[in-house]
């Protein structure tokens, strides 16, 4: 059974860690906030400039001047801070955010991301996602195993415009859980209750390292 | 040391064909709304904007684009506007786009008297081409050159007549390290009080990087993306 969106998220959310500071991306990445344990102690860096992110108001408490990444209306909890744009990225830079969760077009055996542009579409930009992948130490990439084409998003080399180089660590899709080699290639990890390796090899364009017996996700 | 002027006509008065103007703000959250509508109503054109965002088709830099009065937009992302890609596509405005974190690391660098910074932001994609490629410890930096803007333009949601700024929540964004930027800045503020109302150590911009400031009015503040909760039974 192929995992939804909201299952891609709940096993995300699995590689979040107590004491975490954790930046989630537009879609996918969002719902993360939703499966990580109360007895956890996680603050959410939103880079419009927030540390403590919280749940969307309630209807009636919208406040316009409080709002994440995604331009959405939300709250902040107690022991928020707020800051600038410049020092939003300067503490992603600096590596004090732990953890980086976003979503991609395409990604390459050697760990390259591509989730901006298409050639010939509108560009509308990159928003924050090219200074996030460049200094993140920890990349978690959320996505579909293949695209609307049914072609592998899992790739030798990326064929789209990249968005940095040699940065994933880590992908979920609905199929898989796999982690980028430093050496090049993505080693399988998990599969998805009752997908087969076979079926995984076959929408995994890039090389595919299967060691031993791949266990299910516990989700 | 007062810096107050009668409102955003008579702060924008100099502004003129062909500069280039730092604009705060993210998504339409902290925007310079009184200072947008005085450059609509004044006309001003082929301006070059530096903005993260292009507003949407009926708000913000949106109402100036549909004016066509920007020749190049400077942002990080500029979706949610059919007139901008309209204008893009059919090549009447030029845009660069550059990652958000470069975007407020120039306009930071600018307000720090620094010509340059080095990040990692781009290396390997086409924001390197043509950009001086530095090694540092064993990784790569891009060379980013500080902005030069003629003018910048910042909403505080309190300030003081000499110039001092507090910013309120996620409004803050962009507008602290423009108003460090422009060769002048002219801030809007909510709320406008006299020198020592405002708690020195609560001032987010000193009041030496502000040379114009004025009361806002009618602030529309609108939502781009409105989300809620569904309250439950009435229990919060």
């Amino acid at each position: 059974m192929m995992l939804d969106k909201q299952g891609i998220a709940k096993r995300i959310a699995k590689e979040i860690k107590d004491g975490y500071y954790v930046n989630l991306g537009i879609g996918i990445p969002t719902l993360v906030a939703n499966y990580i344990p109360d007895d956890m102690d996680v603050v959410l860096q939103s880079e419009n400039g927030l540390l403590g992110m919280g749940p969307f108001p309630f209807e009636g408490e919208e406040d316009a001047d409080t709002i994440n990444a995604g331009k959405q209306t939300i709250t902040m909890l107690p022991g928020s801070a707020t800051f600038d744009s410049a020092m939003s990225f300067g503490m992603i830079r600096a590596k004090k955010v732990n953890l980086t969760i976003l979503g991609a077009m395409e990604v390459s055996e050697n760990g390259d991301i591509a989730n901006w542009k298409i050639p010939g579409k509108m560009v509308k930009g990159m928003g924050g996602a090219m200074d996030l992948v460049a200094s993140a130490e920890n990349i978690i990439v959320a996505m579909q195993h293949v695209n609307r084409a049914g072609e592998s998003k899992l790739l030798p080399k990326c064929t789209l415009p990249l968005t940095g180089v040699s940065c994933v660590k880590k992908i979920v899709t609905e199929m898989a859980v796999l982690d980028v080699l430093p050496g090049g290639g993505f080693r399988l990890l998990e599969r998805a209750p009752g997908v087969s390796v076979e079926e995984i090899k076959n929408v995994t364009a890039g090389k595919l390292i299967v060691e031993g017996d791949i266990p299910e996700m516990a989700i | 040391m007062n810096k107050v002027v009668n409102g955003a006509d008579e702060a924008i008065h100099d502004i003129e064909n062909g500069m280039t103007l730092m604009l705060g703000g993210f998504g339409l959250c902290g925007l310079p709304e009184n200072c947008i509508s005085a450059l609509v109503k004044k006309g001003v054109k082929e301006l070059t904007c530096i903005s993260n965002n292009a507003g949407v088709d009926d708000f913000g830099i949106g109402l100036m684009l549909k004016n066509h009065q920007v020749k190049k937009m400077i942002s990080s992302y500029v979706g949610e506007n059919a007139e901008f890609e309209r204008q893009l596509l059919s090549g009447e405005l030029e845009v660069e786009l550059l990652p958000q974190g470069t975007l407020a690391t120039r306009c930071m660098a600018a307000g720090y008297g620094m010509p340059a910074i080095f990040t990692p932001a781009g290396i390997g994609t086409e924001v390197a081409e043509g950009k001086e490629v530095r090694n540092f410890n064993g990784k790569d930096y891009l060379m980013e050159m500080a902005f030069d803007a003629d003018f910048a333009l910042v909403k505080a949601w309190k300030g003081d007549t000499m110039g001092n700024l507090i910013f309120k929540s996620t409004a803050r964004n962009f507008n602290p390290v423009m108003a460090m930027a422009g060769k002048i800045t002219i801030a809007e503020v909510e709320e406008l009080v006299e020198p020592g109302q405002l708690d020195p150590d609560h001032i987010h911009t000193p009041g030496i990087y502000v040379h114009r400031i004025f009361q806002g009015s009618n602030y529309e503040k609108r939502i781009e993306q409105r989300t809620v909760r569904k309250i439950e039974n009435d229990v919060r």
